[in-house]
């Protein structure tokens, strides 16, 4: 392990004096440069080079145990933080491991420099041993990648990543560095590899008349929705939105992505819109006249379809990207460019607003869900997942940084854990890409080693990535493990529930005992099967001193409501029966034991 | 409908690979794609013909400009253009089929390059619609045509218009040859955008 307090420093004097290193040297040297301090990442043959000069550097190397963590942590930690994640991996299969984190980065707008070794130039194109085109493969999934075999264009070329990485809006950005550039010396000059401005996208556009005309839309319209997406936390306008919605009394809806951008608790909070939103929220968005979407994309999952997708609402689309602006959905007014700097030039435009009728019909429109909520089943002695997201929103004071895994138990996070602060909520999002929660929060940690930081992951997608638990015993981390364990891949089995006539083919799961599998690790953990003992194992959790798992059983034929159908309209939602009866006499996973048979 | 655009990259190796494989993630297919020396150099400059619906012309350019080595797009299309294609075909000739063909050549402008016993190569240069109508007449008139090249179309605006990048790379001196030559590029685009977008 390499912390700040081993490592031999490097000399501070190689930043102001020209110096010679070698490309392995530069490598570290650049990111020291840039502020980088941790590093995720595997070894092999094509990057030794570069390990065997990284004791010089106060650099923080996270061993994983699979090249997918790297990026996954390098991921984690750049959402939790807004700092520019790092993940290195050697050339063949160690950059093709990675690949699945790159493309979800990529998804998600997240900013990550990925540095691959590769074989040395010579031998480029020969399919020499390890030898993969990484840059190829990667080349639809990265903001930009590099491939670099000179000694004194690897400063130059990772500078000019993490800008890249970080501007506009952001994204990953991959630098294959082969192994003779790593070996040969070239004089590195911090400063004059300085990338010149990012260049901003021609096609921005938020002139005086855009603005003119937004403002318009917003002072006559009488039912407007605020769509809040990711680009709040990337723009930084948590406060900007907030004035919007408060100047003029307008309910916000956020994305999954979006969540925490928008304080939960704020009385304008509606909750998350799209396929799992709460039914008032996808039927404010389908009533409204005036849809005002911040920093999001239109994805399907919000949408649901197109074709009868809030057809009364003019829309107005603040966006940094132009190549989002009527991709899906045609808009009226698009402001193109960075949410925070458009809002705050539209808000003076703005009058203010003390009171809506359409914010009363919306509580009107609450009333009749809350009596389907899963919240307000009394305690049957079943252990509900939503139960569980609840108890540990509640022990947590909504405070703590959730990394969540895809599937079934992400859906209810995003329901039942209030996020009131922005980077809380920690989950893959575009990609949705199982396994993703175990090394996401490991990386979050990292960035925010002070903040209380939660895995909720469902035991299929956990067994994904679980060797990562190695990782969090060697490097000690402090992450705490919630196992939302139905005994199937639960959300598949919601589909085949639902649209396969209950043909619950390959998604029965029979797993380890997930405890003895985090005693193996040395991590501390117990099983909850009812709900006081779950509320007593997060308090456990939450005063042990190490990594601490809960392996909670709960039921396993529970579904995630409301649900808009794949294709359906937004508004034709399947809500949760009235009263959901216990599950017990249903079929059920025969591989498991389950909570009522112990 | 045909789009035209033209595009100025980075001369880099790899760089048509970006172009041409966004628009294979676009599901559009290219009906030609020029690419040589502009101007300037270190940019290379690529006259793009894709069919698509009208409406995504927008969202097309937009991704260009996403590609970090892409200085700048222009959609010719739009405007009142120089369109160019060269095309070159061996159409088989003996000694007296020939005359004909020196006819038709000169109806369209087009030049006898080669000539042998059984054949001949014509050379013609134009829109793609004259490149089309010698072909046509050639085909209606039973000659039989033994290999044709084209170079796809090469397109430029009319009038005053120049491009932006290179107006005010003009103006920036480049610095010493960089491998990574995005410095310049940087520089002339941060002055452009904030002439034309602040
Ligand atoms: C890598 C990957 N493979 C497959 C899927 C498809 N998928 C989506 S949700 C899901 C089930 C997840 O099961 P589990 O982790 O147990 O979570 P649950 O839905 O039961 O809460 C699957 C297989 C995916 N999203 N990612
Ligand atoms: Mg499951």
């Amino acid at each position: 392990m390499n912390t700040s307090d081993n490592a031999n420093h490097a000399d501070l004097a190689i930043y102001s004096h020209p110096t010679r290193l070698t490309g392995a040297e530069t490598l570290w040297a650049t990111l020291v440069g840039e502020g980088v301090r941790d590093v995720f990442g595997y070894p092999g043959g094509a990057i030794l080079p570069a390990y065997d000069a990284l004791r010089k550097f106060p650099l923080r190397h996270i061993l994983v145990r699979h090249e997918q963590g790297a990026a996954h942590m390098a991921d984690g930690y750049a959402r939790a933080s807004g700092r520019v994640g790092v993940a290195v991996s050697t050339s063949g299969p160690g950059a093709t491991n990675m690949v699945t984190g790159i493309a979800n980065a990529m998804m998600d707008s997240i900013p990550m420099v990925c540095i691959t070794g590769q074989v040395s130039s010579a031998v480029l194109g020969t399919d020499a041993f390890q030898e993969v085109d990484i840059t190829g493969i990667t080349l639809p999934i990265t903001k930009h990648n590099y491939l670099i075999h000179r000694a004194e264009d690897i400063a130059p070329a990772l500078r000019e990543a993490f800008l890249i990485a970080k501007s506009g809006r952001p994204g990953p950005v991959l630098i294959d560095i082969t192994k003779n550039a790593q070996q040969a010396s070239a004089i590195f000059d911090f400063a004059a590899a300085a990338p010149a401005a990012y260049r901003p996208h021609p096609m921005l556009r938020a002139d005086a008349n855009s603005i003119r005309d937004a403002a318009e839309l917003l002072r006559t319209a009488k039912r407007p929705v605020i769509l809040a997406g990711h680009g709040i936390l990337q723009s930084n306008a948590m406060e900007q939105v907030r004035a919007l919605a408060e100047r003029m009394q307008i309910p916000v809806a956020c994305t999954l992505l979006g969540l925490g951008g928008f304080p939960a608790s704020h009385p304008l909070n509606l909750g998350m819109m799209g396929m799992h939103g709460e039914s008032w929220v996808n039927q404010a968005i389908q009533q409204s006249d005036l849809l005002i979407a911040c920093g999001m994309r239109f994805d399907d999952r919000v949408t649901g379809s197109l074709a009868t997708y809030a057809l009364q609402a003019k829309k107005i689309h603040i966006e940094i990207d132009p190549s989002e602006i009527g991709k899906n959905v045609p808009v009226d007014v698009a402001l193109i460019g960075d949410l925070k700097e458009v809002l705050e030039v539209l808000l003076p435009a703005l009058p203010k607003i003390k009171s809506s009728e359409w914010l009363q019909s919306i509580d009107a429109m609450k009333g009749d869900a809350a009596v389907r909520d899963i919240q307000n089943l009394p305690d049957d002695g079943h252990l509900y997942a939503a139960h569980v997201m609840h108890d540990l929103w509640h022990a947590t004071g909504g405070n703590a940084i959730i990394a969540t895994d895809v599937g079934q138990h992400q859906m209810w996070e995003a329901q039942y854990y209030k996020h009131e602060h922005p980077r809380t909520l920690i989950t893959s999002g575009g990609l949705g890409t199982m396994g993703f929660a175990l090394p996401a929060a490991i990386g979050a940690k990292i960035a925010c080693p002070d903040k209380e930081v939660w895995v909720i992951a469902g035991d299929g997608g956990f067994q994904m990535t679980s060797p990562e638990l190695a990782t969090i015993a060697q490097e000690k981390i402090k992450v705490n493990i919630a196992v939302i364990n139905n005994g199937y891949l639960g959300m598949v089995r919601q589909w085949q529930e639902r649209f396969y006539d209950k043909n619950y083919e390959c998604t029965p799961l029979l797993s380890p005992d997930f405890v003895k599998l985090a005693d193996a690790h040395s991590i501390a953990g117990v099983t909850a099967r009812k709900r006081p003992e779950g509320v007593a194992a997060i308090e456990s959790a939450r005063k042990h001193d190490g990594a601490f798992l809960i392996d909670f059983r709960v039921e396993q034929e529970d579904s995630v409501y409301p649900m808009v159908p794949a294709g359906a309209a937004l508004h034709e939602m399947i809500r949760r029966p009235k009263s959901d009866p216990p599950k017990t006499n249903q079929r059920r996973n025969p591989l498991v034991e389950t909570a009522s048979d112990v | 409908m045909l789009h035209t655009f033209v595009a100025l990259v980075e001369n880099k190796p790899g760089v048509l690979t970006r172009v041409a494989s966004l628009f294979r993630r676009l599901n559009i297919n290219i009906t030609s794609l020029t690419v040589g020396e502009s101007e300037r150099s270190g940019v290379s400059r690529m006259t793009i013909v894709a069919e698509a619906a009208v409406d995504r012309a927008h969202r097309i350019m937009a991704s260009l400009y996403k590609l970090e080595n892409v200085l700048e797009v222009d959609d010719v299309g739009r405007h009142s253009a120089v369109v160019r294609e060269l095309a070159i075909v061996k159409v088989a000739a003996g000694p007296k089929t020939r005359a004909h063909l020196f006819e038709l050549a000169k109806v369209f402008h087009a030049r006898i390059v080669d000539l042998a016993p059984e054949s001949l190569m014509l050379e013609i240069t134009g829109g793609a619609s004259k490149i089309e109508g010698l072909v046509q007449v050639l085909v209606e008139s039973d000659y039989q045509i033994l290999e044709m090249a084209r170079t796809g179309r090469m397109a430029m605006r009319r009038g005053q218009h120049t491009s932006r990048v290179l107006d005010a790379l003009r103006e920036v001196p480049a610095t010493s040859e960089s491998t990574l030559a995005g410095k310049p590029k940087h520089m002339a685009l941060g002055k452009v955008a904030t002439e034309d977008h602040a």
